[in-house]
């Protein structure tokens, strides 16, 4: 059955999705999504349904029902720490195998690689990105310092309008991923208002729950071979419920960040300990001392020691 | 005897062929990068078998993954100069090798005059032979 040709395809003809759906791996994906991301509801049901829509794309294309390519560019939001840059590497992999672009590969950019610095110069850095990332995902990081109003004379401008022009024309050849803080880039597609036509998917990315960051916290440490102790663990809760109501919360940044002062800690702890025969699961284990011992306990103050997650530049 | 009809310029590979089409070239970039080889795609006017040094339209695309984005350049080149020679060169950086390892023409004039024979007299009666494209004869930027 290779009915490729609208008009000889009788409508009788039957599809198993089913199997389409076993045949192209997609579960294995999303499971695999499910395992590595904690949370991120919003983001997964997304992820879902493109694949369901790729899918039966597939399957039309089969029956001869053809449409054009779907459009997929993306505009990710929400708080620091929030995984927009942890999904935007992944999305790359999940269309390829999706069979959306050719080679999934992810070019991340921010507005230094796009915006030139004298007339002239902006639209062949652009046009170089661009087709450094065509076959794949172009992720722009803090897309809203493209535009700033406040300088007729900015080159910022230029670089949208290509980028505009690319996203419209070559939509088959590269997936254009925006990412930034909320508000700001509300702010943005206020005042370009042909790029908020032009991106057809708004994710908000929700801030996690502290269960939530706990799990991430444990995924973290298995990926870097290190473990908590039980009561490392009811420590650790403690602390994100301290650490949360704190200011500059930058969700898993911030665990991150506690997590290698942590391992600082267990470091030191083990170098002035009595015990100098260590076994691996000395090595492996972050105790609830060493949680304890932060600033955050202690003074319900933030540790000094670079704990600013948060971008408050602006 | 007119072994090459049509006087179509035949340098570099695939000349002796029917022009390639979009997807022949997208598979032969496809080959390049492959190789890790950066292609860049130069225009001139100029058909003399001898004038390797053709100008270039845009910077060599290092890094690319994808040959859609080298495609495009072609077709830019294609609209801003619709009547001259375009090529497309892949550059290879392997040390000891460092020089041009593809070179194909993808896009021609029209018509192409062709070439005739000059002959020079020199000392006693020797003749010295040299071809002469009848297109150089007009200006550059006017030629076809």
């Amino acid at each position: 059955m290779s009915p490729n040709d609208s008009k000889t395809t009788p409508d009788d003809i039957h599809v198993d999705l089913d199997a389409e759906f076993k045949a192209s791996n997609i579960q294995e994906l999303l499971d695999q999504l499910d395992r590595e991301l904690i949370g991120l509801k919003p983001v997964k049901t997304r992820i879902r349904e493109t694949a369901a829509l790729l899918l039966v794309d597939r399957v039309r294309q089969k029956m001869g029902l053809t449409a054009g390519a779907p459009s997929l560019h993306m505009c990710f939001t929400g708080n620091p720490g929030t995984g927009k840059t942890t999904v935007a590497m992944r999305m790359g992999e999940i269309l390829k195998r999706l069979g959306y672009v050719r080679e999934g590969h992810l070019v991340t950019v921010t507005r230094d690689d796009l915006v030139g610095q004298y007339i002239g110069h902006t639209a062949p850095k652009t046009k170089e990105v661009i087709k450094k990332a065509m076959g794949g995902v172009l992720f722009i990081d803090e897309a809203y310092y493209l535009y700033k109003p406040e300088n007729e004379r900015d080159y910022g401008a230029e670089s949208i309008e290509i980028l505009l022009q690319v996203m419209e024309n070559n939509r088959d050849d590269l997936v254009v991923i925006l990412a930034g803080y909320k508000d700001r880039m509300d702010k943005f597609f206020h005042s370009n208002p042909g790029m908020r036509s032009r991106v057809a998917h708004h994710i908000d990315f929700p801030d996690y729950s502290p269960s939530e960051l706990l799990s991430i916290a444990k995924l973290m440490l298995a990926s870097q071979n290190y473990r908590l102790s039980p009561e490392g663990e009811k420590a650790f809760g403690e602390y994100i419920k301290l650490r949360m109501k704190l200011e500059h919360f930058a969700n898993a940044r911030s665990v991150r960040n506690a997590l290698d002062r942590a391992r600082l800690r267990q470091a030191n702890r083990l170098f002035l300990g009595a015990k100098k025969n260590l076994s691996k699961t000395d090595l492996m284990t972050l105790e609830a001392e060493d949680i304890l011992a932060s600033r955050v306990f202690k003074e319900g103050a933030l540790d000094l020691d670079g704990d600013e997650g948060a971008d408050h530049s602006a | 005897m007119m072994t090459n009809q049509g006087n179509r310029v035949t340098q570099g590979q695939f000349s002796f062929l029917p022009d390639l089409t979009d997807a022949q070239i997208t598979a032969q970039i496809k080959y390049a990068l492959s190789k890790g080889w950066a292609s860049s795609v130069e225009y001139t006017d100029d058909p003399h078998p001898r004038n390797t040094y053709w100008e270039m339209f845009g910077n060599p695309m290092f890094d690319l993954k994808d040959p859609a984005g080298i495609l495009m350049e072609i077709n830019n080149c294609r609209k801003t100069f619709p009547n001259h020679y375009i090529r497309v060169i892949a550059f290879s950086a392997v040390r000891g090798v460092e020089s041009v390892t593809m070179s194909y023409i993808v896009n021609r004039p029209k018509k192409e005059p062709g070439f005739g024979l000059v002959r020079q007299e020199t000392d006693g009666r020797t003749m010295r032979y040299t071809i002469h494209s009848y297109a150089t004869d007009k200006p550059e930027g006017e030629r076809y």
